[in-house]
Formats: C-alpha cells, structure tokens, sequence
C-alpha cells in the first residue's frame, strides 16, 4: 500500500514537473533535438531523454517508469498484451522513418548485395568475401546488442526471424559499429541513416528483382529502398493529456523539419 | 557524559554492521531465489506453445533441436524423428503477422477481435501433416481434431551449463548455454594474470628491496592511483589504443580480442598485486634478512631464498586478489573482448564475458522472464567464482607465514 502511494506520488510529480522520454538509442538524437527546440519554445515544460535500447524503453512504459517509449521497432504482442493487462491501452505515434544501411569498410570492393546474401552472410553460411564478389577475405559480421531495436529489425526483415550466426560480434552502440567498421577490412554491419559518414560506405541492396538501390532520405521516401522502419512514439491513453503537446509539436512542420535536420525521414 | 556518548556511538557502529551483514546475505538469497526459476521455466517462450499435426509422433523436441527447425537448418521431421514428412515451419506470435492466415482466410472469417482464428488455425494444422507451428496461448487451436500441442519441456539444468550457445533473443526457443561465457570469462582472466602476476611481483621486488627510499615514495603512490581510475577510462584507453594496436600486430580481422581484454585487466589487476605483494615482502623480520646476509649471502641470494619464501603467502594472496579483480570486470570486458558469444580457442579471436553478458542484457530482458532468469542465474555462477576465489585468498595468507623456511 505504501509502495503504491509512493509511485502514485511520483508519477503526479512527474506529470507535473517532467516528461520523460527513454527508449531507442537510434530515436535518442532526434528526441533530444525536440525536446530541446521545444523547451526553448515553450518555457515552462521540461523534457528529459534518456536511451538504452527501444526494450528498456517499452519495459519502462510498462512498469510506468517513463511517460514516453521511444522504439525503432513496433511493440510486439506481449508487450502489448502486458499494458493491456495493468489497464492502460497503449498509443502508437509514428514520428519519422529511418532507412537502415549495410556499410562496409570503405577499401572493401563489394558495393551491392541481395537479400539472400545478407541472409547467409549473418547466419553464417557465407564467411569470405569472395563468395559475393570481392576480395578473399574473411567477412566480420556485426551486430548490435540484443537490446536494441535495430537487431531486432534487422533479425525480422533481413534475417526473416532466424537467428545471426551464434557468436557474432556484437557491440554496444552504433558509434562502436563505425569506428569498428572503419578500422576492420572484413567487417559488415548495419546503422540507421542517420549515422552514415565518409568513414564507412553504404551497399546498394535488392529485396526482389534484382534492382539494387542505394540507402538515401530520397529513394526510403519513394518506398524504392527496403529496410526502412517507422520511428515510434508509444504511450499510455491516461498520460494522453501530458504528453500530447510534446507529441503534437514534433509532429508539426517545425518537428518535422528538425526530423529531416536530423537525418530521418519526415511522415509525409 | 561521554561514557553515555561512547555507548551510543558503539551502539550505532554495531547496528550498522550488522545491518551491512543482513543486506549482503539478503543480497545473495535474492539473486539466487531471482535466478533459479529458470529451470522451472518451460523451453519454449513462455506465453507460446508448439503445436503439430496429430499424425506427428513426435514427443519431446530438444531445445537446440527446435532452434535448428525454425531456423531452416533442419529441413525434414525424419532428421530427428521416426517421422518422413517435410516440415513446414508456421509462425503466429502476433495476429496481424499469423502465417499466411489473412491471406487463407478473410477477415470476416477470422473475426473482427480475432476471435476464430484459433479455429482456422486448427483447420490449417489438421490439413497440414508436416506442420510445426509457434502460436500464441491466446490462438492456440486447444481441443481441435488433428491438433496436437507438444507438451513443455522444463529448461534443462545441464543444457544451461553445457550449452554451447548463447542466444537470449532466438524464438521459439531461447539458447541459454552458458559454457562459452564462463570459458570466456576464465580465459580473459586467466590470462590476464598470467601477465600481471611476474611484472607485478617485478614491481614489488623492486619497491620493498632494491629501490632508493626517495625513487619508492614517489613509485608507489603512483601504483596506488593507478587502481583509482574508473574502468571505462581503461576500456576507453583500450578501444583506442590497444584494439588496433593489436590488429595490426597480429594482422587480424578485428582487434576486440581474449588477448586484448586480457592485456587491459593485467594493467588494471597491477596495482592490488602490487601492493599486497610488497607489503608482505617488507614484514619480513629485519633480523632474518640480516641472519642471512650475515651468513655470507649475497642480496639477491637473501631476495629468493629468504624474502620471497616469507613473503609466499602474501603474494599468493595478491595474485588471488588480482584474478578476482579481473573476474568482475565488465565495463572493459564489455568494451575490448567483442562480446561474440563462442567457445573461443585461441587467445585472438572475441569472446564474451558472464559480467558484459549481465551488462549488455539486463536493460532490455523483461523483469521476471526467462532471459532475466538466466541473467541471474550468470551472476550466481559468477558471485560462486569470486567466492571460491576469496575463500582461497584467506586460506592462503592464513597459512603459517614461515613454511617455506
């Protein structure tokens, strides 16, 4: 009982003081820009963002930890069904598109894959470089940590729910992704689009028909590339009230050009 | 007055110690109670349940068996079974993705909420002899003509510690082998005080016996601030620094390898070695050093055959003391290793550490579920490593300090 007066007294205070924002680390950037252009606009609101994985985000919501989840995947049944479950009815706000890129080492000689190349390349089944096309040398795979939401993308739409080969390399961040990228002839990985720089380079890629089309805001926004995903705002119907002017601002004109500011690509 | 003062005071000390005692042991008996759950949680996700074709004898499927069919490696029931039929994989964890089920059935069919679609699933799996499907609870075709649901089997005590493979997220049925991360632990580790414990006990020799005063007093403060650095500025330096370094030394693919978080914990592990050994190599006795020397020995010859058998249990205990510190290390392991989850074999390939594990994947596995489980069952096994590993360290520096005279 007294634990629950505690949470009740918490929760009103943070209605009242704060918003809080947690989840993916590939929303967090975008999040951030928001919440900042939009406490400087609106003086007396105060957001706060934190990261951690688009499943730490939706395990806080919850746990009512957090008003906001930020998620780069949509929120599976379960979680769903477990909202559904304490009483509150979740709300699902697509904010922006992301595009996933492949990215390679700059001096690797490959520039296109298919799908099932992608495939056999993170479960394992292909370990050189020369099976697809380039120079002998071992394939690196690497992935993000489990918690995040782009492995989990990657698993669904790449991999068609099978597993990355055991042991691949996985790493915390998607900084760590680049910097390892950069520094190893081998590797392969993915990055939101966001992320991409001169210090990796993007694979054309081709889902069917063997039309290979390169990452950019422009071909995921004419649905030509195909590993794009939707950037989710979730939230609890009875928080609606406080969180609905956050939401609505970033999904105003002004949200949305810092969406494209940022890297992402807009809703309309 | 300050009689009563010092009986509060000492009142207040010995609460708190006990208090200090209580929590630790609550401490213990909650990761153990959070973590051994797990083995009374069923294989499949809990939530799902694998369903077949009641032509299907099939009984009871292994977990990794169950991994391998979903995902693609196995093709045909009689791989496993006494069954010839091929297997055709079915998927409905969420009813908007059930299988090909909206493209069979339309959506009158299948109810506004739903609410025929355990019948059309059952439908599916009697017409289907070589089916295997992965259904939520709440669509599970219970009681239908033709529809057998596999009963649960429990997670395994010795598929936990002699799996091979660690794959929280695999669906249907999580891999939780844990052998490639104690292996992994062990080895970083264990390397890692193969390197610190001679340049440490180097060092010692060095500040207890050789050294001038003046050189000591500043040496060992510096040794002493060198265990004061949080251990993301060692990963930090690592990642930086040493991972390249060795990539390009041993020309390999990548350099988050054993070898490198290895190198970074003997760094990290120098500062305790250090200290205890010196320590114990400066209580040797003056008399004894001086009996020696008396007697016609040279200096070196009173370092290795008076000094360093005194001091043996001391420094047994700094080199214990230093693989504990290098056991619980998680942000550079975390960091440096690659946390590729493999049996490694040799010292330049990555591998993953029980406290990066625990790190990594706490955030993320729901409170109370199986991933969440194993997680706690990992820090039990590693919370027995470091127990061994103190109990030892007392034992040792126990033993009579002049046995080996």
């Amino acid at each position: 009982m007294r634990k629950l007066l505690l949470v009740a007294i918490l929760t009103t205070a943070s209605i009242l003081a704060a918003q809080t924002i947690k989840g993916s680390d590939t929303v967090l950037p975008l999040s951030q820009q928001q919440a900042e252009t939009y406490m400087k606009v609106n003086k007396s609101a105060k957001v706060t963002v934190t990261g951690g994985g688009s499943g730490v985000g939706i395990s806080a919501l919850i746990e009512g930890t957090t008003d906001i989840a930020q998620s780069s995947r949509k929120i599976k049944f379960d979680e769903k069904k477990k909202l559904s479950d304490k009483g509150s009815t979740v709300v699902e706000k697509i904010i922006a598109y992301d595009a996933l890129a492949v990215v390679v080492n700059p001096k690797n000689a490959v520039n296109q894959l298919t799908r099932e190349q992608l495939d056999d390349i993170f479960t394992g089944k292909i370990t050189n470089w020369k099976e697809v096309g380039g120079a002998d040398l071992k394939i690196t795979p690497i992935a993000r940590e489990t918690s995040s939401g782009t492995y989990e993308f990657f698993k669904e739409e790449v991999l068609q729910k099978k597993d990355y080969l055991a042991g691949i390399m996985s790493v915390p961040a998607t900084g760590t992704i680049i910097e390892t990228i950069k520094k190893t002839p081998g590797a392969i990985g993915y990055v939101g689009l966001a992320y991409l720089n001169k210090n990796v380079k993007a694979l054309k890629v081709s889902f069917k028909d063997g039309q290979f089309v390169e990452p950019s805001v422009k071909t995921a926004k004419d649905e030509t590339y195909p590993i794009v995903r939707p950037l989710i705002y979730y939230y609890v119907q009875s928080s609606e009230a406080a969180v609905k002017p956050f939401i609505d601002y970033v999904l105003s004109k002004d949200g949305q050009k810092i969406v494209s500011d940022v890297g992402f690509i807009t809703i309309h | 007055m300050r009689w009563w003062i010092e009986k509060v005071i000492e009142k207040i000390f010995a609460i708190s110690g006990f208090a200090t005692t209580i929590v630790i042991l609550l401490m213990v008996v909650f990761l153990f109670r959070e973590g051994f759950g797990l083995f009374r949680s069923p294989v499949v996700e809990k939530g799902f349940a694998l369903c077949v074709n009641a032509s299907n004898p099939v009984e009871h499927i292994g977990s990794s068996t169950i991994k391998k069919v979903f995902n693609g490696v196995v093709k045909d029931w009689s791989e496993f079974s006494s069954f010839n039929e091929k297997i055709v994989l079915f998927r409905c964890e969420d009813p908007d993705k059930c299988g090909d089920m909206s493209k069979r059935y339309s959506e009158e069919e299948l109810g506004s909420d739903y609410e025929h679609l355990a019948e059309k699933l059952g439908e599916v799996i009697a017409e289907t002899p070589g089916i295997f499907a992965f259904v939520h609870e709440e669509f599970l075709p219970k009681n239908i003509k033709g529809v057998r649901i596999l009963e649960e089997n429990k997670i395994a005590v010795d598929d936990f510690f002699f799996g091979l493979e660690w794959i929280p997220t695999s669906t249907p049925a999580p891999q939780f082998g844990v052998l490639p991360l104690i292996l992994g632990t062990l080895l970083v580790s264990l390397v890692a005080i193969l390197i610190a414990t001679p340049l440490g006990l180097g060092v010692a020799i060095y500040l207890s016996e050789l050294s001038k005063d003046r050189l000591r007093n500043i040496l060992k403060p510096a040794i002493e601030l060198l265990a004061g650095i949080p251990s993301v500025v060692y990963g930090f330096f690592g990642l930086v620094v040493l991972v390249p370094m060795i990539q390009r030394a041993f020309n390999l693919p990548v350099g988050q390898t054993a070898l490198t978080g290895s190198i970074v914990l003997a760094i990290m592990a120098l500062p305790t070695i250090i200290t205890v050994a010196e320590d114990a190599m400066r209580s040797t006795p003056r008399p004894m050093r001086e009996a020696s020397l008396a007697l016609g020995a040279t200096h070196w010859q009173t370092i290795y055959k008076v000094i360093i058998p005194y001091a043996s249990s001391g420094i047994s205990a700094a080199v214990v003391l230093g693989i504990g510190r290098a056991i619980g290390e998680t942000m550079v392991a975390l960091m440096v290793t690659g946390n590729a989850g493999i049996i490694p074999k040799t010292l330049l390939t990555p591998v993953r550490t029980i406290p990066a594990t625990i790190a990594a994947e706490l955030g993320e596995a729901p409170v109370g579920g199986v991933h969440y489980q194993a997680l706690f069952v990992l820090g039990c096994v590693l919370f027995l490593i470091t127990l061994t590993i103190s109990i030892a360290a007392e034992l040792i520096s126990k033993r009579h300090h002049n046995k080996g005279l």
